[in-house]
């Protein structure tokens, strides 16, 4: 278990450089110069510009800038946004609340959804139930998220009334308002985490339920519920959980159409107007900050498939 | 009284092609401390019969016919509320009959905790002493273990001990050493022979293998396509069988003793059962075969307590014709 994890921390670094490396160089191929944008009135002055290029680095060699910028990225120092002034590391640490509490709500409002609509799915598998499940997971699959949030700002915004249609507030200030700004966007999300989740589940249930251990259950006696909720369930449940895991990540990574649409400032819109101001420490430090939480949690996603799976533990 | 009673069942599966009669009026008796050996080629109804007296069969399934345990009607409710109690069953497969996700001590416990009300600290214990009991070598620490680490042999004991925890009345044993090696298939129906003789349990023992049907079976039903082909003490019918199936299956078996250098095998194929041939399913693979063969035959009592289902019995009379 321990050598596992080691090897699988082995891995994590040169996953890291790698993507550190695809991050700067995707910014090199964005049409635009930094130094443009940031000159502003000024553009016009080459003097004022090459004093741009020149703070910035941008006139060194690619490689300098990689270097010097991941030598500083190494000892944590994320550099300075150069459009809000503020270190990224910090804006970083102010936004990372933000989106974790819309993904940890998204997630909660998947799994509660989508495993047991799976599970039920998979019992009355061919039945009504069954359809009526399959086309609104299929529904929830297809549906665009800003489609969905937009038709719902109509809905419960506009029309009822009832709900804040976007803004944040943040959940230590007024968590009653934060709870009202934040269900429409993570209902949003939720209903794409819980139609991948209902799927999977519904095809492990109906994997377990063959198996011949099902079998062995109901020859014991035991209830229906027993079967399915206890004996094909933990089996099931084993992919699931993994599953689940990376699909926390995703929604950790950051949900850009959904933040933009409901003007939630989580990591999705802040690297989206970097991008668009060509903020590149921004987008540098946000994208490696996401990967970094990405692969932390594939690495947990391991460890939770070994925890709950006894022949990976003992074996 | 005896322990089980099976009269005339009758077991269709509707399928997607068609209606396929798996089972056709079968009937036989266990009593209490026998062993009733079920013998016959995949396919024959021997495990459609065991899961129907369970009430395990798959809801595309009709049953029809009286089963009665100790004497009390079946019904599925019955059949619910005494499965894991009185009835209980024990699988071909001890590789994939458990569940790989709890310890073997829990799944033994479990069928203590439902039935007997046990604490689950009480139900360990309890499963500890059945392990034992099953001779599972240092049961304690075997409790704790998961399926995946114990030997086909040693699952196949845990399935025993799971299948006798709650002192059944009945126990059947469908194919239940067929996926072991030979030295532990012999440890595993003399363990099984050992149990009956202290509980009093009843056993059904599914097999196709008339070796083990010799040295362990009490009585035999021999079924052929879903029929009753023959049905006798198993003393009586090895010495003198009577359906030409079932010595066509005796001279199939191999023998040690036997100087043949080949095996013997019955021409032909097992019929197909959403088409069966009429009258005699085994008719057309019978070297005894007759026009009049195309008529169900009854099963007829040859000799007290010896049934067979054929019109050319004894076969003797017709070979000394």
């Amino acid at each position: 278990m321990w050598l596992f994890l080691l090897r699988r921390l082995g891995q994590v670094i040169p996953t890291l450089l790698i993507l550190s490396v695809m991050v700067f160089a995707l910014q090199q191929l964005m049409p635009g110069d930094p130094a443009l944008i940031l000159a502003g009135e000024e553009r016009g002055d080459p003097v004022v510009l090459a004093q741009i290029r020149a703070e910035l680095l941008l006139d060194r060699p690619l490689a300098e800038q990689y270097l010097s910028w991941i030598w500083r990225v190494l000892h944590g120092d994320f550099g300075f946004s150069w459009r809000i002034h503020m270190p990224v590391g910090d804006l970083i640490l102010t936004k990372l609340p933000v989106t974790f509490q819309l993904a940890l709500m998204s997630f909660v409002i998947g799994v509660l959804i989508g495993v047991p609509c799976g599970v039920l799915s998979a019992v009355w598998r061919d039945r009504p139930i069954d359809w009526v499940i399959n086309g609104i997971a299929l529904f929830g699959i297809s549906m665009p998220n800003f489609w969905l949030g937009i038709m719902m700002i109509l809905f419960f915004s506009v029309d009822l009334g009832w709900l804040p249609p976007s803004g944040y507030v943040p959940l230590w200030e007024d968590p009653w308002m934060s709870l009202q700004t934040t269900i429409m966007p993570a209902f949003v999300l939720g209903t794409g985490v819980a139609s991948v989740l209902m799927r999977h589940t519904r095809a492990a249930m109906l994997g377990a339920l063959s198996q011949d251990y099902v079998r062995t259950a109901r020859a014991k006696g035991l209830g229906e519920r027993l079967v399915v909720g206890k004996h094909a369930l933990r089996n099931a449940l084993i992919p699931v959980v993994t599953l689940g895991t990376i699909e926390f990540g995703r929604l950790m990574a950051g949900a850009v159409l959904t933040e933009q649409i409901f003007s939630i400032p989580g990591f999705g819109k802040l690297v989206v107007d970097a991008v668009f101001n060509r903020d590149y420490p921004v987008v540098q430090g946000v994208v490696l900050a996401t990967a970094l939480i990405f692969v932390m949690l594939s690495l947990v996603a391991d460890m939770l498939y070994m925890a709950i799976n006894p022949r990976l533990r003992t074996a | 009284m005896n322990a089980l009673d099976v009269d005339r069942l009758s077991i269709q599966f509707h399928t997607d092609r068609g209606v396929l009669q798996a089972v056709d009026r079968v009937s036989f008796s266990v009593a209490a401390g026998r062993t009733l050996a079920i013998v016959g080629e995949s396919g024959c109804g021997k495990s459609a019969t065991a899961l129907a007296i369970l009430g395990l069969l798959a809801d595309n399934a009709e049953v029809l016919g009286g089963i009665r345990l100790a004497g009390a009607p079946l019904t599925p409710e019955a059949q619910r509320s005494a499965r894991g109690r009185e009835l209980a069953m024990i699988f071909q497969e001890p590789m994939t009959s458990l569940n790989p996700a709890f310890t073997v001590g829990e799944q033994v416990a479990e069928a203590l905790r439902l039935h007997e009300g046990l604490s689950p600290r009480d139900a360990m214990a309890r499963a500890i002493a059945m392990l034992e009991r099953v001779r599972i070598p240092d049961a304690a620490r075997r409790a704790k273990q998961y399926a995946h680490q114990l030997s086909g042999g040693m699952r196949q004991r845990v399935m025993i001990a799971i299948a006798l925890a709650c002192k059944p009345k009945l126990l059947i044993a469908d194919e239940p050493t067929t996926a072991l090696d030979v030295t532990v298939q012999a440890q595993i129906l003399a363990l099984l022979d050992e149990l009956k003789r202290e509980t009093g349990t009843a056993v059904v023992l599914i097999t196709h293998d008339l070796g083990v049907v010799q040295d362990h079976a009490d009585d035999v039903v021999v079924m052929y396509a879903g029929r009753v082909a023959e049905k006798a003490s198993a003393a009586k019918l090895f010495a003198m069988p009577q359906h030409p199936y079932t010595i066509g299956l005796l001279g199939a078996a191999p023998r040690l003793d036997s100087k043949r250098a080949r095996l013997a095998s019955i021409e032909g194929t097992v019929p197909d059962l959403r088409n069966p041939p009429p009258g005699c399913r085994f008719a057309p693979r019978c070297p005894f075969a007759i026009a009049a063969c195309e008529i169900t035959p009854p099963l007829v009592e040859l000799a007290p307590g010896h049934f067979a289902a054929c019109i050319r019995a004894p076969l003797d009379v017709v070979l000394a014709a």
